[in-house]
């Protein structure tokens, strides 16, 4: 069974619908129990961050998802809750991965939206995926790069667009918003 | 790089298409999941679905096609047509909408914009603005452009993206339906003078009206309607002509030959 973790962010449905998509049932779920037992974990969400780390906090979730042993995948503000701060709302994250999170410059548009490619290290996150890369992200804020990014991306200045430490993982774009690409790539994931 | 993106447009009335495909040699346009199935598969970047009746009774149906299309569909899409308040906006996103968009219902009352930003973020907000040019000024209308308003557009995009909006879909009536090309001089101006992205609808007719945008103005995506559904532009076909012009296009593996 995969596990959706249930807080205020939007865009969680759409992992499910994606899921289903590929044959996995899942459940949306904020119980301990559920998220530990599970096979797989995903962490998504688009919102803001200081309301959701207050909303993961007041279930325990910030504790519980620190340990997760079965592989987790962070999506978009979720790969960003991952990081050890956000400069959003001057937000204190989970600290999984040791990088901080920052607003983009105004030298660009932002939100970077649409789609944009990445440069990734051979994750098995990313098997069978060579060249056209390209994925779907939105997002006002960006992880710095650190040895624990896994792709990178580049949009008004190069950022941490998948991460991974141990049995953690975490993608700033979305894979069940970035078709085929997408499809792969959350594919990979629930097989890792 | 950032990839400039191609949106194809359906017009939805009573939960089917409308615009453009009462015609002959089109399979079955009239149900919007499978004609938004076959742009996913052509390679569009993103949908628009735009309810032209937005009434009260036919809100059940938008809502329930909202969730096939969520259930169906790997790509962004956007739903817009009398979204009025929160609660309508909830409604559209639980169904698994990616974003809504507002026109009339944001002049009336500029704070919706914002309230539908702190609910669920700006990326979640396309603020559709329909001008004309009108005694030397580009005007907003509203009411589907029946409407003039006292609003200039330079400065109505100026003042929603300073409410939240996370994008603004900018339809030029004065092309709109000519098939002459995109409004070049509104669509730049608009662009420059806000930090979000513009999504330039209304007048593309042939492949160079799209390159012409991308070349001449900042604008992040392209929209279109009819040419689409005809199939009298591919998608593929057009996206190849872009990237053989060198403005960057995601490319895809075309599924239906």
């Amino acid at each position: 069974m995969i596990a959706i973790v249930k807080y205020n962010a939007g865009n969680i449905r759409s992992v499910q619908n994606a899921l289903t998509r590929l044959g996995y049932e899942s459940i949306i779920t904020d119980k301990a129990s559920e998220l530990l037992n599970a096979d797989k974990v995903i962490f998504p969400g688009v919102g803001e961050a200081s309301s959701a780390m207050k909303y993961l906090t007041e279930k325990g979730l910030d504790k519980i998802l620190l340990t997760i042993e079965k592989p987790m995948l962070g999506i978009c503000l979720g790969l960003q809750l991952m990081c050890k701060y956000s400069e959003e709302a001057d937000t204190t994250c989970l600290g999984i991965f040791d990088t901080n999170v920052k607003k983009f410059p105004d030298t660009g548009k932002v939100p970077h939206m649409g789609w944009n490619s990445f440069i990734d290290t051979k994750s098995p996150l990313f098997k069978g995926i060579e060249h056209n890369n390209d994925v779907y992200y939105v997002h006002s804020y960006y992880a710095e790069i650190n040895d624990q990014t896994i792709a990178s991306c580049d949009y008004i200045l190069p950022f941490g667009t998948a991460m991974q430490k141990d049995n953690f993982y975490a993608t700033q774009f979305h894979p069940e918003k970035s078709a085929d690409i997408g499809e792969k790539i959350l594919k990979n994931f629930l097989e890792l | 790089m950032l990839k400039k993106r191609i949106i194809p447009c359906l017009d939805i009335k009573d939960g089917r298409t409308v615009k453009g495909i009462n015609f002959v040699d089109i399979q079955d346009a009239g149900d919007p999941i499978e004609l938004a199935k076959r742009y996913v598969e052509e390679g569009a970047d993103e949908l628009v679905f735009l309810d032209i009746t937005a009434t009260i009774e036919n809100r059940k149906t938008l809502v329930n096609l909202v969730q096939k299309i969520a259930k169906e569909i790997n790509i962004p899409f956007t739903v817009g047509g009398g979204i009025n308040s929160i609660p309508d906006v909830e409604k559209i996103i639980k169904a698994g909408a990616d974003k809504v968009s507002v026109n009339s219902s944001a002049v009336k009352n500029p704070e919706l914009i914002s309230e539908i930003a702190n609910q669920y973020g700006s990326q979640c907000v396309v603020v559709a603005i329909d001008t004309k040019f009108v005694d030397g000024e580009w005007m907003v209308f509203i009411h589907g452009g029946r409407t003039i308003t006292l609003l200039k557009t330079i400065e109505w995009a100026k003042k929603v993206t300073e409410l939240g909006a996370g994008e603004i879909l900018l339809t030029s009536m004065n092309n709109d339906g000519t098939k002459a090309g995109f409004a070049m001089d509104i669509t730049n101006e608009v662009s420059k003078a806000i930090n979000i992205p513009v999504i330039a609808s209304g007048g593309a007719g042939t492949k160079a009206h799209f390159s012409d945008l991308f070349t001449n103005t900042e604008a992040s995506a392209g929209l279109a309607a009819s040419i689409f559904h005809y199939s009298e532009i591919p998608i593929p076909e057009l996206k190849n002509y872009l990237q053989n012009k060198k403005i960057p296009v995601r490319i895809t593996e075309n599924k239906t030959t």
